[in-house]
């Protein structure tokens, strides 16, 4: 398999602070990657430096051998990296149909202003394209419900729906099961993956609940510090001395049920 | 647009172009008066979808006008059709140049920006006895293609080309509104961030509502200092500009048609309140503005969708 991703000695220093330093790391298309570390780690701001909301102070960022390191967020988008938010980020005011419609007008301008002032938003391609994405999704039943009536776990849905929309080969989640509540997580990760699956997405996703990294990961980078720690199948990440220590908590992570109690 | 929509424009517009032959001359002018800040409110509803509100738009209003009289004095044109069209040219080339300033602010900080914009015009206007200072100038009667009428078939000639104006420039904004661009003043209204990382510039699009919204004002200005025949400073001032904004309050930015309805519904106001309380119409005014806010937050316009809402329920 080919690099998708290929993140070379990354640094990030705001002032005297460190926010990431000598990060590489190589993703293979198809991939599915769990980042995992304690608060303040470095999680974020990685994904940040992938998509362009922060530049780099240091080191190289490719995306399919192409030079893409402290490009703005708008071009490496286009490029095909897009993102979802912790706080799902959705137009609220709009219906789930409007939001979905949007994402794929914009996909389909390609980002470009002439383009997408010369034309409709509604074309006939556009609203199949929507609707076919929400199903997708397990959204059609929310089709016209207003956005901020959306609970949580339907807004992350949402969010990443429309992230996908312009079909990017590479999608950063950003704490996709952040905020909702246990019984709901698998249910909505099987949901997300199936979907990314489908449409042949790599996926990089930030999670702190260790059972789903272990169920939908192939590989974890577990970040300290600004740095990764540890690198490898979560089998071998997870049972890492320094995972365990700085991440995990020192005692053994035994992996429970779904909808099991969580430690 | 629908095709039903364009129809009934084309309906609407030749029924008026109609009446104005039956109409008293004054009223003809108040229409075409109404035209004039008409088009300055549209270009207002376009960033106003957006969330944007600009305290400043007479800055492209005064550039319009001052334009027309500007080249009608020192160039002799006279057709009204080249005098709009350097209106248009001149406000739209200032959006497009104080745009990239603009553009990058929001909320009260946007709307004070262009208001300050807008007051270094008034004070240049003032100030310059090369651009007739407090008192302005007078515009020489305008022809049309050729066609030089006086009296009332000026007000008329104007009332038409005021009625032509509205035609095209509603259609075009109307065709803006539902391009992809135009529909995304609501998510730019709620979530910047998402449209960036969707793909589209923010800022490149709120640069164009600039350019569109001074293009409309600058025409809306063009036709005001042909109607009124004369340009004087005041068209600057920041009332002036207020007093777009209250017609867009009164109007609502639901559609094309409102924006005209609203303007001509001021006007009328306006004249009445002044006939009937000369010295403190303009407590009439606030009144009417009072009103409106309190029980028709989002205007005249959300009548008639009040009505379609009743009448043909989806």
């Amino acid at each position: 398999m080919t690099a998708i991703l290929s993140v070379t000695g990354l640094e990030k220093t705001f002032g005297s602070v460190t926010a990431a330093r000598d990060i590489s790391c190589e993703i293979p298309a198809g991939q599915t990657v769990g980042i995992i570390g304690a608060n303040g780690a470095g999680k974020t701001t990685f994904v940040n430096l992938i998509t362009g909301h922060l530049a780099p102070s240091k080191g190289c960022v490719r995306f399919e051998g192409r030079d893409v390191t402290g490009l703005p967020s708008r071009s490496i988008c286009r490029l095909g990296i897009s993102r979802s938010f912790q706080v799902a980020q959705i137009f609220p005011t709009m219906s789930v149909f409007e939001n979905m419609c949007t994402a794929v007008a914009i996909a389909k301008a390609g980002g470009s202003l002439v383009r997408g002032a010369t034309r409709a938003l509604h074309a006939q391609a556009t609203i199949e394209d929507a609707e076919t994405a929400l199903a997708l999704f397990s959204l059609s039943a929310s089709r016209n419900a207003r956005a901020s009536t959306l609970p949580q776990g339907l807004r992350k849905l949402l969010d990443i729906a429309m992230a996908s929309a312009g079909h990017p080969r590479l999608l950063l989640l950003d704490e996709p099961t952040s905020g909702i509540s246990v019984e709901e997580k698998y249910q909505l990760m099987d949901t997300i993956m199936g979907a990314l699956k489908t449409r042949g997405i790599t996926v990089l996703f930030v999670e702190h609940d260790m059972e789903i990294v272990q169920r939908f990961a192939d590989r974890v980078l577990a970040f300290y510090d600004g740095t990764v720690i540890a690198d490898g199948p979560p089998a071998i990440a997870l049972a890492d001395a320094k995972v365990r220590e700085f991440v995990t908590g020192t005692t053994i992570h035994v992996r429970t049920p779904p909808g099991g109690a969580h430690a | 647009m629908t095709w039903n929509g364009l129809v009934l424009a084309l309906v609407a517009v030749a029924a008026l172009a109609g009446i104005a032959l039956v109409l008293p001359p004054w009223l003809i002018s108040l229409a075409t008066v109404s035209i004039s800040s008409g088009l300055v409110v549209l270009g207002l509803i376009v960033l106003w979808r957006a969330g944007l509100v600009p305290f400043g738009q007479a800055l492209y209003f005064a550039t319009g006008a001052y334009a027309v009289a500007l080249a009608s004095r020192l160039l002799g044109w006279s057709d009204a059709l080249a005098l709009v069209a350097l209106g248009a040219l001149a406000a739209g080339l200032l959006a497009f140049l104080v745009g990239f300033l603009l553009a990058r602010y929001r909320e009260i900080f946007f709307a004070m920006l262009s208001l300050a914009l807008s007051m270094i015009l008034y004070g240049t206007l003032v100030k310059s006895e090369a651009l007739g200072s407090t008192d302005g100038f007078n515009v020489a009667p305008a022809t049309f293609l050729g066609y030089a009428p006086h009296g009332l078939e000026q007000t008329r000639a104007l009332f038409w080309l005021a009625l032509g104006l509205v035609l095209v420039s509603g259609t075009a904004v109307q065709a803006y509104f539902s391009s992809i661009v135009g529909a995304l003043a609501i998510p730019i209204r709620d979530n910047e961030i998402r449209v960036e990382y969707l793909g589209m510039s923010v800022t490149h699009i709120i640069h164009l509502k600039l350019v569109i919204s001074g293009v409309l004002a600058g025409i809306g200005g063009a036709l005001a200092a042909l109607v009124i025949s004369h340009v004087d400073p005041n068209m600057a001032y920041w009332t002036t500009s207020g007093g777009f904004v209250f017609v867009t309050i009164l109007a609502g930015a639901s559609s094309v048609p409102t924006a005209f309805i609203g303007a001509f519904v001021f006007e009328v106001i306006r004249s009445v309140a002044v006939t009937v309380l000369p010295g403190a119409w303009q407590m009439i005014l606030g009144s009417v503005l009072l009103a409106t806010i309190l029980f028709l937050p989002e205007g005249l316009g959300s009548l008639a969708r009040r009505r379609v809402a009743n009448g043909d329920a989806k």
